[in-house]
């Protein structure tokens, strides 16, 4: 319980040198193997990697919801837990969320409340055979000790609040019976419901349509800058990173290869792999048809992640004797920039 | 068949007024209650060596377009007519089995998913060569075909008795783009072909299918929801609404000068990989159309945000506002709708 001495007190949650491994028959996949970073209060933060980058199992990670056979190996999850006094003071308590029992009174208090997400498939976190009214109350109960009527009211006052028309409906309505768009409403109604000082979004749009995409998106920033929490934006889609968040961490084969703001990150790229990747996608609205540039070969499989950098065999500025063999440690290129990449030592 | 494909040479489809309801059914005796109109009533062309894409939201009925053309489902009503080298213009619904088989080689699909869409039991050469031995070849030749089908497609032929599971994504996809190639087809309906690949394997099954369509003269019906994707490789673009198409046109005008309210909306929603842009959505209010109980007039007009009485109670028709320029909207011609370069004022 140290407290307040932070050098940062910007910091909401410091992830460091964290490794959660899994353990499975074909072998040990390193799904974050080493990542470092940090979110900072009030802050939208994307993370951003195709699949098998790590990004959901720093997300599972930090929730403490690490599937089986997959263990945190090593590293710390510092959550700075900012608590107010009654004379408007505040004192920030250090919770190291990696020393908690996953399942153990503590986390339980933390997940759900103080940091709560929002899934890609609102459908695999609702509860089927439970109206939306009946498990947002859950939330209201649970954490905050209301009663039944206390929560009823709550959660239709939230249900409103995230845009939801004909609110009392909803509430008495089962998932299946909304649309998509609306499911995903129910959803962050219900991780927003105790004001949560951290949300947590892994991929929340990608099985939307993209204009419910738009107006998900809309109401995420909407209800961030009501609440003043910050948001852990997990994502593929660079277009959606690009509008969303203030700083971009982005991950290949479980490390973070660089992170910088998101300006930086689009027109200042620094690690090959990035720099590539923008390079690939479509650009939607030019007119011109340029040829696309792809990027080499395919992200190798988890069980065979190449040693070295783990970019080198598809990397076009690959130094040869180096990369292949050492494991590029990371530089701070300028306030805020980091990187890892041979390139910048 | 005449009046409707004389003069049309350069054409290789002509869909006209395709429709596929389901029947919704209930109680004991299975009495049809209604239906499901997921195809409405779409018409369109695609010229040879073309490619058309088809976009729209989940369940606007895209899918189910393809599904009937390479004849997967069969359509309610409507004509869905190719223009055949030696046969020349055929019926695809009206064909018998046997024609039917024939003209399988003709026209070929690649699927979205490259995990389910390929037999797991299966090696590699018995996929890609499945369809060489159903047409007639046997023995080294179907192994020779395969080879280079797959060299074709950026696959090691050495490879070829490996099962799927080997494969990454973007490999597996390639391995369904060789079998859909297998028989030189003239036609090839991709369906999303690329939405379950990582980014950056995107651009280089995009880049395939690009130098395919270039060096076998290929022509393509390309179904995705991507705008980005859509907009990068087709020639021309439909969009689709509730089963409809609701406009039509060469892809530049399409996305720089929208004269369907839907389609200013849905590029409008499109979040653009560059933070200097101050997006400007338009949100659509209120849920996509029911296709099983679709609102009188425009389907859309309940969501649109320029509608007017009209088009509450009469349903427009997709017509040619000049150009090739084809919109299903009664004010077409009035509006003065945002394009997709529209957002581009950097803030």
């Amino acid at each position: 319980m140290g407290e307040a001495l932070m050098p940062d007190n910007d910091v909401l949650v410091e992830i460091r040198d964290l490794k959660t491994y899994f353990f499975l028959e074909e072998g040990t996949v390193r799904a974050v193997d080493g990542a470092s970073f940090s979110i900072r209060r009030g802050e939208t933060l994307g993370v951003v990697g195709e699949s098998g980058c790590g990004k959901s199992v720093t997300a599972q990670s930090i929730l403490r919801i690490v599937p089986d056979p997959g263990r945190i190996l090593q590293g710390e999850i510092v959550y700075h837990r900012r608590r107010w006094h009654t004379d408007g003071s505040t004192l920030t308590e250090r919770v190291l969320l990696t020393e908690l029992a996953p399942y153990g009174p503590e986390m339980r208090a933390i997940r759900g409340a103080e940091i709560a997400m929002v899934f890609q498939e609102p459908m695999t976190a609702l509860s089927p055979v439970h109206t939306i009214g009946d498990q947002i109350m859950e939330v209201f109960i649970v954490h905050q000790g209301a009663s039944r009527a206390e929560a009823r009211e709550k959660c239709i006052a939230i249900l409103e609040r995230v845009g939801m028309p004909k609110p009392h409906r909803v509430a008495d309505s089962y998932p299946h019976q909304l649309s998509g768009g609306m499911r995903q409403r129910a959803m962050i109604a219900m991780a927003l419901s105790c004001n949560p000082s951290l949300l947590i979004a892994d991929e929340p749009t990608t099985a939307l349509d993209v204009t419910t995409q738009a107006l998900i998106l809309d109401l995420m920033r909407r209800l961030r800058d009501e609440i003043g929490m910050s948001i852990m934006l997990v994502t593929h889609n660079l277009g959606v990173v690009a509008e969303m968040a203030e700083r971009v961490v982005v991950m290949y084969l479980g490390r973070v290869v660089e992170s910088a703001d998101v300006d930086a990150i689009f027109f200042d790229p620094k690690h090959p792999y990035l720099r590539a990747l923008l390079k690939s996608i479509p650009q939607f609205g030019t007119k011109s048809k340029r040829r696309l540039e792809p990027i080499e070969g395919s992200v190798p499989d988890p069980y065979n992640i190449p040693p070295g950098c783990p970019f080198h065999p598809r990397c076009p500025d690959a130094i040869a004797g180096l990369c292949e063999s050492v494991a590029p440690e990371g530089v701070t290129l300028a306030l805020d920039h980091y990187v890892e990449c041979h390139l910048y030592r | 068949m005449d009046e409707t494909t004389a003069g049309h040479d350069d054409l290789l489809l002509r869909v006209i007024d395709l429709k596929k309801y389901y029947p919704i059914e209930r109680g004991l005796l299975k009495k049809t209650v209604g239906y499901v109109k997921a195809v409405d009533g779409v018409s369109f062309f695609i010229r040879r060596g073309e490619t058309l894409g088809l976009v729209g939201e989940s369940g606007c009925g895209k899918t189910t377009t393809g599904r009937c053309i390479v004849r997967a489902i069969e359509r309610t009503s409507g004509d869905i007519l190719f223009n055949d080298e030696s046969a020349g213009w055929v019926n695809i619904p009206e064909l018998s089995n046997e024609e039917m088989k024939r003209l399988r080689s003709r026209i070929q699909m690649i699927f979205q998913d490259p995990y389910s869409s390929l037999n797991p039991r299966m090696t590699i050469v018995q996929i890609v060569g499945e369809p060489l031995i159903y047409a007639g070849m046997k023995g080294r030749a179907v192994e020779e075909r395969v080879a280079y089908l797959l060299e074709m497609v950026g696959l090691q032929p050495q490879y070829m008795r490996r099962y799927p599971h080997a494969f990454s994504g973007g490999q597996r996809q390639r391995i369904g783009i060789a079998r859909a190639l297998a028989l030189n087809p003239r036609l090839v309906v991709a369906d999303e072909p690329v939405s379950a690949l990582d980014v950056s394997v995107q651009a280089q099954v995009l880049n395939l299918l690009q130098d395919l369509r270039d060096a076998l003269g290929l022509t393509y019906l390309f179904i995705a929801h991507d705008l980005s994707v859509v907009q990068h490789i087709s020639d021309r673009v439909a969009v689709m609404y509730v089963g409809r198409i609701v406009e039509l046109a060469e892809t530049d005008e399409l996305f720089l000068n929208p004269k369907h309210p839907y389609t200013e909306a849905l590029m409008s929603a499109v979040p653009w990989p560059n933070p200097r842009l101050k997006m400007k959505h338009i949100f659509l209010e209120g849920e996509v159309a029911d296709p099983a109980n679709p609102p009188p007039g425009c389907y859309f007009h309940p969501r649109c945000r320029y509608a007017q009485k009209l088009c509450a109670t009469e349903e427009p028709r997709l017509e040619d506002v000049g150009g090739g320029h084809y919109v299903s909207c009664h004010f077409a011609r009035e509006l003065a709708l945002r394009g997709a370069m529209a957002n581009l004022s950097t803030g």
